[in-house]
């Protein structure tokens, strides 16, 4: 006798989402037979509203692209408008970039370890890794003054300087970290239930990832080095030693051991750059922002973050305001695209973990 | 699949955490967690150094901030009185608002707890509502980090020692480059706008030229001013006295663009066809004006846009008054005058030139011929110092040096001047001497900085080689037998301060006399009215106050339908409130005759 299929709703409300999103399942005992993924709930009409504004005052937006990781959004951002009017951005700056960015990268991970582990009920990682969140947080609150909205890599370099004593306060950030991320390995990797809740599951495949546009992790996790920090080096990441980790498999535990090694490479990066800065300028001063018109002409900057490749356009014809900005993100291709894929014909009880895996991010998607 | 020992028992290491110390402060949220110290919290805001210019207000996005009045704080000049007001369940905490406040009055602090059940409550005014803030302060601007242009782009200029080889103009003027880029540094917060006496559209018109469109620029400045080109070139602007960006850089040049923008239009037709300005069918009334001074033309300008039939009176053969005859041809060429005037007549304004009224025609038949007057007379005759040896050869006034010089006459002054003096009047006077090749020094009873002139007047003579003696008071002029002034004998003297808070008092030292040989000295400490003209039955009906005329707030004397305006009846005696008096005098005037219609 056939079993009837069942319709469930995971959101729009959900611990395992960062925002707002709603998957409708149709489920036939524990296995999913059809997956729908509905947004629409977190529209804030970013792009729209970007226009509206001068070129400096879309800051308090950009941040809210994806909460978790508001820099690489402000530097696209950013680095589009340097391209348009061909403003020169001091190298202390461009290092200073790098090191917010990789440490947005460290942050969202880390949070990613949370949702992670926490989608398969291992609690105990979220909770270390959120408190140890908390440490990159407070590098951010000492440089930008912010915690989460950092609204500090603007058009021509950054905010402030380095507060008095920073470079420090990175490094031994970073030797903790490095010590224990060992602990994390105990905990997760190391651990009978994550293996087993993830290896094989949510399988992606090597070529339909290419055809979609799967980027980031997920698309690493299949085999495919992919990233544009070497694809398209932009700031000083030409400059930089680290290697992006590649895992073949396509699964939940590859994607989540390209990530694993990537912290690793981040705090490379990071010690790198604390090493290397150079003294100098670190903000290319823009014109007064009321009356501070760009030039005619239109740019596309990309830059990667945890989710993948991430990158905004805008175009100018010549006045204050963009005439257009359009942001392209990577969580459109994971949440809507692959997810709605990869769900038939998965147990109900790893749906959250395989939205997980994929660096969903619904106010991305909307924006 | 296999049973995974390794996989049972390594997570069971986290046991170990135990005994560690934990990462969380266990004192939250009774004290809460002090803040790093570049920390973006609640607003606080200097209230004596903010100026109430609104662009916190303007830059928000989340339309977080209004400027509200605020009890004890009056609105002065360069002051709106006006303080913002944070709604800070809007705030969003960019700190945007820090970073372009031009004097760097506001600042967010370290304070970040705030938790009402009041939605209301979250709305309040920093710096009054939280006066302790200022200790607590921790993401401010600096100049370094502040979004403000503060340097001015800098106007070509002849050089110093080039300049007085002719009367060729000084300053160059902005081309289109530098003008938008001038304008652009503009925060249009219309501070100016209050301090300028004619209230000239200033935000608005730098707006146009940073946007490319001087032909707005040119319409919006004609809207209340008829001799723009003229204020563009000498306007004692002290629009930019009080410019928000002077606070901590150099104010906006908005002389030097108005003067763009007016220089963009090369002749009067031109001029005519950008303003194309709408003028009223002829209402039936004539206006008589007295003196083509600024005040004069202003109100011939807008009455005759509004159907009054003007017609003008003028003693010289130009029009412009002071502006023509007492300005030096290096700061105010005669042709960029004779365009305004051009163009004010082309709109219907008659000026009969070389009509002295009280000589060629009486001020009865001026007054008696015209359903309203128009007096703008200005203050012809200069003060004398009253001491001796001034009537001697080589004393002259410098007024009328200037007016000769400016009429194409030639005096002879020597290689030696004295000019006495520190106002606008005794820097041209210096400075035309320099040209006429003389050594040139200006004595002055105050210091440097009390000086009247414009700063950059006395920059300017200062680079043309010209010595100034400050704190110095003139007690004789010596002469030869030819009685022609040979020196000049000076007192030293030293300051003291007014007790009402005024400029400080020179107070002569007794026994310091120097003596500095001359060939000439030009008089330059002030000039008075001269209200001969007037028949002796309006003598006494024209009221008279310490040499001004009488005027109220619609610029009427106390003369039925005689209006007065300019040097000769404001205190500041300037040129923008003599075009500020003609303007207001226009309303005066159509109130009396269009009253009912």
């Amino acid at each position: 006798m056939r079993e009837k299929a069942t319709t469930l709703y995971i959101g729009p409300q959900h611990p395992g989402i960062t925002g707002n999103m709603m998957v409708r399942l149709k489920v036939e005992g524990d296995t999913i037979v059809k997956a729908a993924t509905e947004v629409g709930y977190l529209h804030r009409s970013f792009e729209k509203l970007i226009e509206k504004r001068n070129w400096l005052q879309s800051f308090t937006l950009l941040c809210r692209f994806c909460v978790p990781e508001p820099d690489p959004v402000e530097e696209s951002y950013a680095r589009a408008v340097e391209m348009i009017e061909g403003r020169e951005v001091p190298e202390r700056a461009k290092y200073i970039r790098v090191l917010v960015l990789e440490l947005a990268r460290i942050g969202s991970y880390l949070l990613w370890y949370g949702g992670q582990s926490g989608s398969l009920g291992l609690y105990t990682v979220g909770q270390w890794s959120v408190g140890d969140r908390n440490y990159i947080l407070d590098l951010f609150e000492a440089l930008t003054g912010a915690r989460v909205y950092h609204m500090y890599i603007w058009p021509g370099g950054v905010r402030r300087d380095f507060p008095k004593g920073f470079e420090k306060k990175v490094i031994d950030t970073m030797d903790y970290l490095e010590k224990r991320l060992d602990d994390y390995d105990d905990l997760m990797f190391d651990n009978a239930i994550f293996k087993k809740r993830t290896k094989g599951v949510g399988i992606i495949d090597k070529e339909k990832a290419v055809e979609w546009g799967v980027v980031g992790p997920p698309l690493r996790g299949c085999g495919i080095r992919s990233d544009i920090r070497i694809d398209d080096p932009y700031e000083i990441y030409d400059k930089l030693d680290f290697i992006v980790p590649v895992e073949e498999g396509g699964d939940i535990w590859t994607r989540a051991l390209v990530r694993r090694q990537e912290i690793r490479q981040s705090i490379r990066i990071i010690r790198q750059v604390i090493d290397n800065i150079p003294g100098g300028e670190y903000y290319n001063k823009v014109p007064n922002p009321q009356k501070w018109a760009l030039p005619k002409g239109d740019a596309y900057a990309r830059t990667e973050a945890v989710r993948g490749e991430v990158g905004m356009y805008l175009s100018s014809d010549g006045s204050i305001n963009p005439r257009r900005a359009h942001f392209k993100g990577a969580a459109y291709v994971h949440a809507i695209t692959l997810l709605e894929h990869l769900l038939v014909g998965e147990n109900l009880a790893d749906v959250a973990a395989i939205m997980n895996s994929l660096g969903t991010c619904p106010p991305e998607i909307e924006r | 699949m296999s049973f995974d020992l390794k996989g049972t028992l390594k997570p069971l290491t986290a046991l170990k955490q135990f005994g560690k110390k934990p990462h969380t402060l266990t004192n939250v949220p009774f004290i809460p967690r002090e803040a790093a110290d570049r920390y973006r919290g609640l607003h606080y805001n200097n209230l004596d150094e903010c100026i109430g210019c609104g662009n916190c207000s303007t830059i928000c996005q989340n339309q977080a901030i209004d400027m509200i009045p605020v009890d004890g704080i009056e609105g002065k000049n360069g002051d709106s009185g006006l303080r913002p007001r944070v709604d800070h369940g809007r705030c969003c905490w960019c700190g945007l608002c820090v970073d372009v406040c031009p004097t760097g009055s506001l600042s967010l602090t370290k304070d970040y707890v705030y938790v009402s059940e009041d939605a209301d409550s979250f709305l309040w005014t920093p710096g009054v509502d939280n006066p302790e803030g200022d200790e607590r302060v921790s993401f401010f601007s600096t100049k370094e980090t502040s979004l403000n242009d503060l340097g001015r782009i800098p106007m070509p200029e002849l050089e110093g020692m080039e300049r007085i080889k002719s009367f060729a103009e000084v300053v160059l003027g902005y081309n289109e480059e530098q003008a938008r880029a001038e304008a652009s540094r503009c925060i249009s917060c219309g501070l100016c706008t209050e301090a300028c006496p004619e209230h000239m559209h200033i935000p608005e018109y730098i707006n146009a030229i940073a946007g490319g469109n001087d032909e707005d620029a040119v319409r919006i400045i004609y809207d209340n001013n008829p001799l723009p080109e003229m204020c563009g070139k000498v306007c004692t602007r002290r629009c930019e006295d009080i410019c928000a960006i002077a606070h901590r850089g150099d104010p906006i040049a908005i002389r030097w663009l108005k003067r763009y923008a007016t220089e963009t239009v090369e002749n009067a037709d031109l001029l005519k066809e950008i303003i194309n300005p709408e003028i009223k069918e002829p209402n039936g009334f004539k206006v008589g004006i007295i003196g083509a001074g600024p005040s004069g033309l202003t109100a011939a300008y807008y009455l005759a846009l509004k159907g009054f039939d003007c017609t003008i009176y003028e003693a010289n053969s130009k029009a412009g008054g002071m502006t023509m005859y007492g300005i030096p041809r290096y700061r105010f060429p005669e042709d960029s005058l004779d365009k305004q005037i051009e163009y004010i007549q082309k709109i219907g304004v008659r000026i009969h030139f070389n009509t002295k009224v009280g000589k060629d025609i009486s001020f009865v038949e001026v007054y008696h011929n015209y359903d309203a007057v128009f007096m703008g007379v200005g203050f012809p005759k200069p003060w004398t110092l009253g001491i001796e040896g001034e009537e001697l050869h080589g004393s002259i006034q410098a007024v009328n040096f200037l007016y000769e010089i400016n009429n194409g006459k030639k005096i002879d002054i020597g290689d030696k001047v004295i000019v006495i003096g520190g106002g606008n009047v005794a820097i041209d006077a210096a400075r035309v001497s320099a040209r006429l090749g003389a050594d040139v020094t200006i004595l002055y009873r105050r210091r440097v900085q009390d000086m009247p002139a414009d700063w950059e007047e006395i920059e300017g003579a200062e680079a043309e080689g010209i010595h100034i003696i400050s704190q110095a008071i003139p007690i004789q002029f010596h002469g030869d037998e030819k009685r022609h002034i040979t020196t000049v004998e000076y007192l030293k003297a030293e300051m003291e301060p007014d007790e009402h808070g005024g400029r400080p008092k020179p107070i002569a030292i007794e026994g310091s006399n120097t003596v500095i040989e001359v060939t000439a000295v030009l008089g330059a400490i002030g000039q008075q009215g001269d209200y001969s003209f007037l028949e002796e039955e309006f003598d006494k009906k024209v009221k008279i106050e310490r040499g001004r005329i009488v005027v109220n707030e619609k610029q009427e004397t106390t003369l039925n339908k005689l209006f007065a305006g300019g040097d000769s009846a404001n205190r500041t005696a300037d040129a923008i409130s003599a075009i500020a008096d003609g303007y207001r005098a226009v309303k005066g005037i159509e109130e009396l005759l269009m009253k009912g219609k």
